[in-house]
C-alpha cells in the first residue's frame, strides 16, 4: 500500500508581537537569555530569502536589496535562487492559478525554519485582479506571516515587513518552532491529527 | 622580475584601491531606515485618513462616491442619517460605517479625487504590514482624524 502523503500546516500566522519595532540590528533578549533566544537573533538576522518575484513588485524588491536602501542592514543580501537554501519566501507579485502549485512545491522544499512574506496587494489578496485567473490571497497556498500591503509596496514598506517579520522570529517559541513542522502523516495518524 | 611584479600587481592593486578611496570621499546614499526616513515626495499616496472640519465635524457625508470609485473594489461605506441631536457632520447623512480592505486598496487616490467633500485623503505613512488578515479591514474609527484641540 502507498504510503499517504499529505502536507499539514499547524501553522498560526498571528503569533502576538509584542513592545515597539526594534532598531535594525540590535539585539533583543526575549526572556530569559536561554539558546533558544540566541538561535532566534541568529535566524533573525540571517533572513536568506528566496527569489520569487512574480510581477512588479519584483522590480521593489530588487531595490530594496540595492545601495539606497541596502537590505544587507538587515543579513538578507543574499537573495537565492534555489529554495534548498533560503529562508524567508517573498511572494512578490499577482499569484495565478497556474503558479500556485509550483508555489507550493517550491514552499515544501524549503528546509525548516521558514516564513513567507506576501508583498503587494496582489499576492495578499488580489488586489484588483479579482478575477477566474489570479489566487485570491497566496495564504490559501502557503502560511503567509508577514502581509506587505502596497502597490507596490515602496522599499521602505518591504523593509518594514522583514523588520516585523524578525520580530515575530525573535519572540518565537520552541513550541511554534515544532509546530511548523511538515508532516508525513500515515492514515491511522490522520484520524489523531482530526480528532 | 621586480619590474614585473610592481608592474603587474603594485600598480592595479593601488589603482584599485585609488578609486575606493575616491568613493569614500562621497556622499554616502543608503537611508539607514528605522533609524530615519527618506524624505517621501510630495504626491506620495499610502494610508488614508478621514478628515474633520476644524470645528470637529466629519467632512464625510456618506455618499459612497469613493466606494464607487474604487477600483479595486475595498471600501465600504454605509450611511446613516444626521438629527440635531446626534451630529457628525453638516450635511444630512453621516458614515455610520466606513471599512477600508487595506490588503485590497492600491493606493491609486481614486477615492480621494471623488470625495466632494475632502474626506478622504491619503497621507504618507507606509509603515502598514501587520501579520494577521484581520488587522487589515481599517473600520472608522482607525481611519477617522483626532479631534483637534
Amino acid at each position: 500500500m502507498p504510503k499517504k502523503v499529505e502536507t499539514l500546516v499547524l501553522h498560526d500566522s498571528s503569533t502576538p508581537v509584542f513592545g515597539d519595532i526594534q532598531k535594525g540590528g540590535s539585539v533583543v533578549v526575549t526572556s530569559s537569555g536561554t539558546l533558544l533566544d540566541i538561535v532566534n537573533q541568529a535566524r533573525a538576522h540571517a533572513l536568506w530569502p528566496l527569489t520569487f518575484g512574480l510581477a512588479c513588485c519584483a522590480i521593489e524588491m530588487m531595490s530594496t536589496v540595492a545601495s539606497r536602501f541596502d537590505l544587507a542592514r538587515f543579513g538578507s543580501e543574499a537573495f537565492r535562487a534555489t529554495p534548498r537554501q533560503a529562508d524567508v519566501m517573498i511572494i512578490a507579485g499577482r499569484l495565478s492559478k497556474k503558479m500556485a502549485p509550483v508555489l507550493r512545491q517550491i514552499y515544501d522544499q524549503m528546509p525548516e525554519p521558514k516564513w513567507v512574506i506576501s508583498m503587494g496587494a496582489c499576492a495578499s489578496s488580489g488586489g484588483v485582479y479579482n478575477n477566474y485567473a489570479i489566487v485570491q490571497g497566496a495564504d490559501q497556498v502557503v502560511p503567509v506571516d508577514v502581509y506587505v500591503p502596497g502597490c507596490p509596496p515602496s522599499p521602505d514598506a518591504l523593509m518594514y515587513g522583514i523588520i516585523k517579520l524578525q520580530n515575530k522570529i525573535k519572540q518565537q517559541s520552541m513550541k511554534s518552532t515544532r509546530q511548523l513542522k511538515i508532516l508525513e502523516v500515515i492514515p491511522s495518524q490522520q484520524e489523531k491529527v482530526n480528532a | 622580475m621586480s619590474f614585473e611584479v610592481i608592474n603587474d600587481v603594485a600598480k592595479p592593486i593601488i589603482s584599485g584601491f585609488g578609486i575606493t578611496w575616491k568613493r569614500l570621499k562621497r556622499e554616502k546614499v543608503t537611508v539607514q531606515y528605522p533609524e530615519e526616513r527618506r524624505e517621501q515626495f510630495a504626491r506620495t499616496r499610502w494610508r488614508h485618513v478621514l478628515t474633520r472640519y476644524d470645528n470637529g465635524l466629519e467632512r464625510c457625508i456618506g455618499c459612497s462616491l469613493c466606494a464607487g470609485a474604487c477600483p479595486a473594489r475595498c471600501i465600504y461605506v454605509q450611511a446613516a442619517e444626521n438629527t440635531d441631536e446626534e451630529r457628525y457632520s453638516p450635511g444630512e447623512r453621516y458614515s455610520e460605517r466606513y471599512e477600508i480592505n487595506m490588503l485590497r486598496c492600491i493606493f491609486c487616490g481614486y477615492c480621494q479625487e471623488a470625495c466632494p467633500t475632502g474626506a478622504i485623503v491619503l497621507r504618507k505613512d507606509f509603515e502598514l504590514a501587520n501579520y494577521d488578515r484581520g488587522d487589515f479591514v481599517y473600520t472608522k474609527e482607525m481611519l477617522l482624524e483626532p479631534i483637534r484641540r
